[in-house]
C-alpha cells in the first residue's frame, strides 16, 4: 500500500514483454535482464543486448497456494510455477484458466496479460504476466 | 458519404473470459423462475471476468490476438483507440497499457473511447477515417468490457466481459469497409453517473425509442447509400443486448436468422457491451471466405448507431486464422461458478 | 587465524511471547549467556546482533545499538553490528563474531539474534517474511515463502519419489524432539495422522509442515581459544564456519532441490575442520519447513541427493539415531524467531556438546554442526563445533 509507482513502471518491459538479454559473448539468455553475464562477466560488460522472448515454456514444479497473501486471498486456492521459457530462463508466476488438478510437471504453457496486484482501491493497477494451458 | 473500397480490416482478435454462470443461477438467488428468464431474455449464460480480468488485459488478449494472425510490425500501429464502458481506470486510459503491451509505443496515438456500448465500432471508424486520410498506416480498434449491473436488476442476467480488436488499414486487407455511417440522438435510455458503480435504464424506454429506432435508421440509411439490400448480405450482425432485440430487428428490417446466426453470441456469453457486435464481426470472419459480404450496426445507449458494409477479400485466405482460437472455441471453452464466487469475484463480499 | 571457542549461552523461551518486548527478548538472552560465560561486560570487545526485519515486525531499525543499549552498554561504548540475512541473520551475526576474533581484531564477542514477530497481525508477519524471496520476481506474482519451499517440495517429490508421510516424519520427530525443550515453543508430541492431514498452506505443504510465528532471542559469547578456559570449565570450540550465498529466486537455481549454498558453505566449514559428514554426531539444521530437512541433510552430504526421505524413514535422524537432527525440536516445534533461529542453533550444539541437553542429550556427542539459511536458500551459514 502506499508505494510509489515507479517500482513498477520501470519494470513493464520485463512484466508486459519479457524483455530478457542475451549475453554477446556466451549467447546465454537471462530474464529478467542482467547488467553482465554470470559466465563471462567482464568479457560481457557493453555486450548484453536486449532481447524479447516468446512468453512459452514448460512448467518445472509447483505448488497450490491455500494461504496467500493479502492481494492475492480472494484468489485462493491457486497454482504458481516455476516455468522453463523456451529461450532458458526460469521464472515464477501464477497458472490460470485451468483446473488446479490439471496442473503438473512438465505441463506446456504460454503467457497470458493479466492483472497481478493494485496497490489498495485507489492506488495503480498493476499488469504483468500468467501463464495458461498451450493451446 | 465516401466510398472506401481500398480501407478495410487487416486482421482481428477476440477475447472471452472462461468463467460463465447460467441466467437460471442468477434468477434462482432472486426468486424469479429461471427457465422464464433465461428464455425471455434469450441468454442462457453469461461469461464472467476473472479476479484477474478487466478491460485492459481483454483488449491486449485480443489485441495479441490480430497480431498473430498477421505479419504486420506493431511498430507500424499509428493509433490505438479503445472503446468501452468500464476502463479500469476513470482517468488514465487503457489505450497506453495496450499500446505497451503490444510493442506499438511511443509513436502512435491513443485515446479511450465511451459510448455505451458502441463505443468500440466508433473506434474503427476514427481508425478508418485515420488510415483514409493517410495519416496512419495501421490502426487499432478495439471494444472490450467488464460490465457490471447492481445485484437484483435485469442486466444482471446480461452484463458480462469479452472484446474484439481490429487492425484497420490498407494492406492485405481482408475485409474492406466499403461504407460506414452513423445514427445520433440525445436518448437516455441508459447511463450510470460519474463515480456510480452500476448503471441505471429506462427500463422498456430503451427499447422502441432508443435500440430499435437507432438501428433501423442507421441500417437503411447506410442500405441507401451503399444501394443495397438485405438479402445481398451473407451475415449480418446487430448490437445484441439480449437475444431477443437483434433477432427481432433483424426481422423488422428483412434480415433472415440465418443471416445473423453465426454473429448472434449472446445466448452463450450475454452482453459484452462495447464487445458485443465485434464479437459478433470477429466470429463472422472465423469462418468468411472471399467474397462474403457483411452488414454490421452497432447501439450505444443514449444513443447512437454505427453501420457497416463489409466485404471480404481474397486475402482473408492468407491471414492466419488458426494462430488464435476462434470465437465459438473460446465459448466453449468455460467453466460454470456459481452465485456465490460471482458475488465474490464482484467485488460485493469485501467491505473495506 | 586464531581458533574461537564459546564460552556461554542463553536464550529466552520461544514462543508467542505477549509481554515481552522486542527489547526485553535481546536484554534476557543476552544477560543469560553473559551470565554463562562469566565474563563482566567492560571485557566485551563488540556485539553483533542478527534481526531480519526489526523495521517491520516492530517499526525499529538501527537495533545495533539498540541492543548494547538495553544491555546496559551504552556507558561502555561497545562497537555493536546489526547483521541482516533474512532467516540467516543469526548464523551470519555468528560468522562474523567468529571473524572478528579469528582475524585477532577482538578477544571477546557477544553474538545475539532475535524477532519479535507477534507485534504485527499474522498476515503482516507473513508479508514481511515473503521480504526474503524475490520481491520484484518471486513475491509479486503472488508466490508466498511457504510457497516457494512446497515448489521444492513437488520437485523433490517428482524426483525422487519423497513422499507427503515422509515430509510428516519430519514433523512428528521434531515436536517429538520439541516435547523435550523447555524453551521450544511447542513442547508436544503430534501423531502422523495430524501432520499429513493439517490444512493445506501451498501444496504439498500442510500446516504442520511449517514452522511457526515466534518471539525469542538467543545469545552465545565468543572467545579467543586460548583463554576459553579463563572463563568456562566447558568450552566449546568452532572448527569450522562457512557461509555461501545463491540466486535470491528460487527459480534461476542450478537445481530446484539442492540449496547450493548449503552445499558449499557446509564444503568450507568441513574443510577447515577437516572432518567428514560422516564425523558429526549432532546437527540442527533449517527446517522452517520440513522439506527443508530432508533437503539440508542431502546437501549436507550425511545423505545422498534424493535419499533424505529414506533416511527419515529408516530414523537415522531421529534422537537415538546414528545421527541425531534438531534435537531441540527444530525451527519446526521449537519455533522460529527468524533473526534469533542461527544462534539458538549454536546454543542448542553448545548445550548437546558441554552435555548439558538434559531429557534430549545426545550420547558420546563430540561433533556438532549447525545449518541455517536465508529465504529459499540464498544465504547459508555453517559452524562446526567440537568439545574442548
Amino acid at each position: 500500500m502506499g508505494e510509489g509507482v515507479a517500482r513498477f513502471w520501470r519494470e513493464i518491459p520485463q512484466r508486459y514483454n519479457f524483455i530478457g538479454d542475451r549475453c554477446g559473448s556466451c549467447e546465454r539468455i537471462f530474464f529478467p535482464p542482467k547488467e553482465s553475464c554470470p559466465f563471462c562477466r567482464r568479457k560481457s560488460m557493453g555486450k548484453m543486448k536486449e532481447i524479447k522472448l516468446s512468453g512459452k515454456g514448460e512448467i518445472v514444479t509447483y505448488t497450490i497456494i491455500h494461504v496467500g497473501p493479502e492481494d492475492f486471498e480472494e484468489q485462493v486456492p491457486y497454482p504458481i510455477a516455476i516455468v522453463k521459457l523456451e529461450e532458458g530462463p526460469q521464472i515464477t508466476a501464477q497458472i490460470v484458466d485451468c483446473n488446479i488438478d490439471e496442473v503438473k510437471i512438465g505441463m506446456k504453457v504460454e503467457s497470458t496479460f493479466r492483472k497481478i496486484r493494485q496497490d489498495g482501491s485507489t492506488g495503480a493497477i498493476y499488469y504483468g504476466y500468467k501463464f495458461k494451458k498451450r493451446c | 458519404m465516401a466510398i472506401m473500397e481500398k480501407v478495410g480490416i487487416v486482421s482481428y482478435g477476440a477475447n472471452i473470459p472462461r468463467w460463465r454462470i447460467k441466467v437460471e443461477d442468477i434468477a434462482s438467488i432472486w426468486g424469479k423462475d429461471g427457465k422464464v428468464i433465461s428464455k425471455g431474455l434469450g441468454i442462457n449464460e453469461k461469461s464472467v471476468p476473472s479476479f484477474d480480468q478487466d478491460t485492459a488485459t481483454i483488449s491486449v488478449e485480443a489485441a495479441r490476438a490480430a497480431l498473430k494472425r498477421c505479419n504486420i510490425n506493431p511498430q507500424d500501429i499509428g493509433a490505438i483507440y479503445i472503446g468501452s464502458e468500464s476502463h479500469p481506470y476513470a482517468v488514465k486510459p487503457t489505450g497506453t497499457i495496450v499500446g505497451e503491451a503490444i510493442g506499438a509505443t511511443p509513436d502512435l496515438m491513443v485515446a479511450d473511447y465511451e459510448f455505451a456500448c458502441k463505443a468500440g465500432t466508433a473506434a474503427i471508424q476514427s481508425c478508418t477515417a485515420l488510415v483514409k486520410a493517410e495519416m496512419i498506416k495501421y490502426g487499432l480498434a478495439v471494444g472490450a468490457d467488464t460490465s457490471q449491473a447492481a445485484p437484483g436488476d435485469a442486466l444482471e442476467y446480461s452484463a458480462s466481459a469479452g472484446g474484439a480488436a481490429f487492425i484497420i488499414g490498407k494492406d492485405n486487407v481482408i475485409a474492406s469497409i466499403n461504407h460506414t455511417i452513423s445514427f445520433t440522438s440525445d436518448t437516455p435510455d441508459f447511463w450510470r453517473r460519474a463515480q456510480r458503480k452500476y448503471p441505471s435504464h429506462g427500463g422498456r424506454f430503451t427499447g422502441a425509442p432508443a435500440y430499435f429506432k437507432h438501428i433501423t435508421s442507421c441500417a437503411i440509411n447506410l442500405m441507401r447509400n451503399a444501394g443495397t439490400k438485405p438479402e445481398e448480405y451473407d451475415y449480418a450482425i446487430f448490437h445484441q443486448p439480449n437475444g431477443k432485440f437483434p433477432v427481432s430487428v433483424a426481422k423488422e428490417l428483412g434480415f433472415t436468422y440465418d443471416q445473423i446466426k453465426q454473429g448472434l453470441l449472446v445466448p452463450y456469453i450475454g452482453n459484452t457491451y462495447s464487445g458485443a457486435s465485434l464479437i459478433g464481426l470477429a466470429s463472422v470472419l472465423d469462418v468468411a471466405k472471399p467474397g462474403d459480404r457483411i452488414f454490421l450496426t452497432s447501439y450505444g445507449s443514449g444513443a447512437g448507431s454505427d453501420a457497416f458494409d463489409i466485404t471480404v477479400t481474397e486475402k482473408i485466405n492468407d491471414l492466419f486464422r488458426e494462430n488464435a482460437p476462434s470465437v465459438f472455441q473460446m465459448v466453449e471453452d468455460k467453466e460454470y461458478i456459481d452465485y456465490g464466487m460471482y458475488t465474490k469475484v464482484s467485488e460485493l463480499l469485501f467491505w473495506e | 587465524m586464531r581458533d574461537v571457542a564459546v564460552i556461554g549461552v542463553g536464550m529466552t523461551k520461544f514462543g508467542e511471547l505477549w509481554d515481552k518486548s522486542f527489547r526485553q527478548l535481546i536484554a534476557e538472552a543476552g544477560a543469560k549467556a553473559i551470565l554463562d560465560s562469566g565474563i563482566e561486560g567492560k571485557e566485551i570487545n563488540a556485539m553483533y546482533v542478527g534481526s531480519m526485519s526489526s523495521g517491520r515486525f516492530v517499526g525499529q531499525e538501527h537495533v545495533g545499538a539498540l541492543v548494547a543499549d538495553v544491555s546496559g552498554f551504552s556507558n561502555l561504548h561497545i562497537s555493536s553490528t546489526r547483521i541482516e540475512g533474512a532467516c540467516a541473520s543469526g548464523g551470519l551475526a555468528m560468522r562474523q563474531g567468529y571473524l572478528s576474533i579469528a582475524s585477532g581484531m577482538n578477544d571477546i564477542v557477544v553474538v545475539g539474534g532475535m524477532e519479535k514477530m507477534n507485534d504485527v497481525l499474522g498476515a503482516s508477519a507473513t508479508e514481511t517474511l515473503a521480504t526474503a524471496a524475490d520481491q520484484e520476481w518471486e513475491a509479486f506474482f503472488g508466490a508466498t515463502f511457504p510457497g516457494l519451499y512446497a515448489m521444492i517440495a513437488t520437485k523433490h517429490m517428482h524426483d525422487y519419489g519423497t513422499t507427503k508421510k515422509q515430509l510428516a516424519q519430519v514433523a512428528v520427530k521434531n515436536h517429538a524432539n520439541g516435547a523435550l525443550n523447555p524453551y521450544a515453543q511447542y513442547q508436544r508430541e503430534i501423531t502422523l495422522e495430524q501432520a499429513m492431514n493439517a490444512t493445506s498452506v501451498a501444496y504439498p505443504l500442510g500446516l504442520l509442515d511449517c514452522s511457526p510465528v515466534t518471539d525469542g532471542a538467543a545469545s552465545v559469547v565468543l572467545c579467543a581459544a586460548e583463554k576459553a578456559k579463563d572463563y568456562s570449565d566447558k568450552p566449546v570450540k568452532i572448527i569450522g564456519s562457512g557461509q555461501a550465498s545463491d540466486s535470491l529466486a528460487l527459480h534461476a537455481r542450478r537445481d530446484i532441490c539442492t540449496l547450493d549454498s548449503t552445499v558449499h558453505a557446509s564444503k568450507m566449514a568441513y574443510k577447515q575442520a577437516n572432518l567428514t559428514p560422516k564425523d558429526v554426531d549432532v546437527a540442527e539444521v533449517h527446517d522452517c519447513f520440513t522439506i527443508g530437512e530432508i533437503c539440508a541433510i542431502e546437501d549436507l552430504g550425511f545423505v545422498k541427493k534424493g535419499e533424505g526421505g529414506k533416511a527419515i524413514d529408516n530414523k537415522i535422524t531421529t534422537l537415538d539415531g546414528s545421527l541425531p537432527v534438531n534435537t531441540s525440536g527444530g525451527l519446526k516445534a521449537k519455533g522460529h524467531p527468524v533473526g534469533a533461529t542461527g544462534v539458538a542453533q549454536m546454543v542448542e550444539v553448545t548445550l548437546q556438546l558441554r552435555g548439558d541437553a538434559k531429557k534430549r542429550q545426545v550420547k558420546e556427542a563430540k561433533i556438532g554442526l549447525a545449518h541455517n539459511v536465508g529465504g529459499s536458500g540464498a544465504s547459508c551459514t555453517i559452524h562446526i563445533l567440537e568439545a574442548m
